[in-house]
């Protein structure tokens, strides 16, 4: 029998040379005339270890890492084929603490199986949640949903079960089920990372919730910065259908749903899920009013279920273990898991489910080792770019929904971005200002104009000009775009631009004062 | 690299009509044309409107309001450059100076006959491993001046 060989597709992996060291252990393995099954996974979300390459022995899966291609030669030699010691040796996989400090309900298969082989995945417990949806019945499908107490990961935390009723609940044909994977926080990967390393999760995620209301077409809007996300789910979609997972008579059920990936155009308000619906219209992704909500007129004017990858991606474990063991995770009004994504200065960055409940600071420095430049940390931001600053002083914040509320930050889509000690509070706050200009789709005037006149401020104060009045005036122009935006994008602007100001506030003084200083 | 067809109103409306039957198709269409011909030509305008039965107005409304659509063609490589905070906290800034500094390239300037164009895009995704970027659809992580060296003298090769 041939050695097998795991070795991530992940483009974050390729992006480091996974694809050039499979090509090199290949050659190196026809040059020694050794047969080898290899087989291209997704990544485990350790991502400074990539390219982490694995290989099936007694024991269970060793891993070696992070590999040249350089290194092919030496592997051999050292028999890494059956877990031979070699300097770049990381143990049985399972054993390494990142991972085996984690909780993986949703990432349990990613990078460890072929992730466009539909045997690997029903070998591995998938299918299971849909089995049970179908033989629960739609109703207590969803009570099994709500009852689990799954909150919307796209960052708005609404009630996935609540949202499922109501759509269940309105007579309108047909209905639609729209994955949201326009993941366009800075510092969040999970999407991507789950639709290029185990896309038939999502694709039994969206199953259930369409039978659960009634659903009969699926659309998935992944941003076109993931082209090989959209490649392999497109992919597994083909894959579905042939399998008869999806079609006219969805795995035998006698219901039809399809699903149909769509990619975005570049825009990151199509993230927010009013635009999304717009863009999958063949609009211009502007921001609806609320009400109606989507889930009574939402795409093409029909209801529709609307949820992140990561919601739906979590439904099939919560049916095939019921609500309650989801519940069983987490802490207070925050239940089960969230895949943390560690990114930015830090030593070890990655993908780190875990349980509602854990800090700030257990996440970078337990989970990321520090900066990756081994200075001090000074902020950290915690749920990508509408999300705020938090000082070392409040890193023992916990990582739930209400305590990052409280903080005057939010969760979001679980991004966590370390900056060491270098960076400039002052900019990152013209940052978000001058990224909301950017990216405003231009409905909301506070949001439209108000961004730009926001750096503008921003400079002014920087530069020492009427610094008190200006300020103020920054203060007041958050409360406006707080108070006077529909969406998320102007509305949370604030988040870093207040964060910075509040617990930064020394970079914000005057440049030639700060210089003088230096 | 994608789109190096010259553009051509025959191929371009057949590329309109095999998209125009799907639900929301403008995007669908705006992708399959700049894939085939690596930018949208004014001419797909009123060809669109008519597909979709919409105003020219409604069109370059939704063609304009996405970054990704180009109006007109790129002659150089690629370079998407990620500049959003992930990055930032690992100096993508620095190597946006560097490129200007170094080899005389403004990031989002695209200079006629320039090897290599390189664009501001805010995540790739790749933010564990930052700074990130995408060179003709192909990623690079944990992206450094020699890279970007290595990159620009490879495309100043291949224009030659």
């Amino acid at each position: 029998m041939s050695a097998r060989l795991f070795i991530p597709s992940d483009s974050a992996a390729v992006s480091v040379g996974a694809d050039r060291v499979a090509r090199a252990i290949a050659e190196e393995a026809g040059a020694r005339g050794i047969a080898l099954a290899l087989a291209r996974t997704g990544s485990r979300g350790l991502f400074w270890l990539e390219p982490m390459i694995e290989v099936d022995t007694e024991k269970g899966r060793f891993a070696y890492g992070p590999i040249l291609p350089g290194d092919a030669p030496s592997l051999f030699a050292a028999g890494f084929l059956a877990g031979g010691a070699h300097p770049k040796a990381l143990g049985l996989v399972d054993d390494i603490p990142y991972l085996k400090n984690q909780q993986r309900l949703i990432f349990s298969r990613c990078g460890v199986i072929d992730p466009l082989s539909l045997d690997d995945y029903r070998r591995r417990g998938g299918l299971a949640g849909l089995g049970r949806a179908v033989a629960l019945g739609p109703t207590r499908t969803i009570e099994e949903v709500v009852a689990s107490g799954l909150r919307g990961r796209g960052g708005a935390g609404f009630p996935t079960g609540i949202k499922w009723r109501t759509v269940a609940g309105v007579a309108a044909e047909p209905k639609y089920v729209v994955c949201n994977a326009d993941e366009g926080d800075s510092g969040t990967f999970a999407d991507r990372m789950l639709l290029e390393g185990d896309p038939f999760l999502l694709i039994e995620g969206m199953a259930i919730a369409a039978f659960a209301v009634g659903a009969t077409i699926g659309y998935v809007y992944i941003r076109s910065e993931y082209p090989h996300a959209f490649a392999t789910f497109s992919a597994a979609l083909a894959r579905a259908r042939a399998a008869g997972l999806l079609g006219p008579n969805a795995l035998g059920s006698g219901r039809a749903f399809d699903v149909e990936a769509r990619l975005g155009a570049g825009a990151y308000i199509c993230g927010e899920e009013t635009s999304l619906l717009e863009s999958l219209e063949g609009k211009r992704g502007q921001v609806r009013v609320k009400p109606p909500l989507p889930a009574v007129s939402g795409l093409f004017g029909k209801p529709t279920v609307v949820n992140n990858v990561l919601s739906l991606a979590a439904t099939p474990w919560i049916l095939a273990h019921g609500g309650k063991a989801y519940a069983d995770y987490g802490v207070g009004r925050s239940r089960g898991s969230q895949p943390f994504q560690l990114a930015g200065n830090v030593k070890r960055g990655g993908l780190v489910e875990l349980a509602f409940g854990a800090t700030i600071r257990q996440l970078i420095e337990d989970f990321g080792g520090g900066t990756r430049s081994g200075r001090p940390v000074r902020a950290v931001q915690v749920g990508g770019p509408l999300g705020a600053y938090f000082p070392q002083r409040l890193l023992d914040t916990p990582l739930d929904y209400e305590a990052m509320l409280a903080a005057k930050g939010m969760l979001g889509h679980g991004g966590i971005v370390v900056f060491d000690d270098s960076v400039d509070m002052a900019r990152q706050a013209r940052f978000a200002f001058s990224f909301c200009a950017a990216e405003s789709c231009g409905k909301c005037t506070p949001c439209r104009i108000g961004s730009t006149r926001g750096a503008e401020t921003v400079d002014k104060i920087v530069a020492g000009r009427d610094r008190p009045q200006n300020i103020q005036l920054l203060r007041d122009l958050c409360e406006v775009l707080t108070d006077g935006s529909l969406c998320a994008l102007g509305g949370l602007t604030p988040l870093p631009v207040l964060s910075a100001l509040d617990h930064f506030g020394e970079d914000f003084a005057n440049d030639r004062a700060r210089a003088a200083a230096e | 690299m994608t789109g190096r067809t010259p553009w051509d109103d025959a191929q371009a409306r057949a590329v309109i009509a095999a998209k125009s039957a799907e639900p929301g198709a403008a995007l669908p269409m705006l992708h399959a044309l700049q894939e085939r011909f690596g930018y949208i030509d004014d001419a797909a305008i009123p060809a669109i409107a008519a597909a979709l039965n919409l105003s020219k107005a409604e069109v370059h409304g939704v063609v304009s309001f996405y970054h990704d659509f180009r109006r007109a063609p790129v002659d150089g490589a690629v370079l998407k450059l990620c500049r959003a905070e992930s990055c930032q906290a690992l100096g993508c800034e620095d190597l946006v100076a560097h490129l200007s500094r170094a080899h005389g390239l403004e990031v989002d300037r695209a200079d006629a006959g320039a090897p290599l164009v390189v664009e501001t895009v805010y995540c790739l995704g790749n933010c564990a491993l930052s700074p990130a970027a995408l060179l003709e659809g192909e990623p690079i992580g944990r992206l450094d001046a020699q890279t970007i060296d290595a990159i620009v003298a490879r495309a100043a090769a291949r224009r030659r």
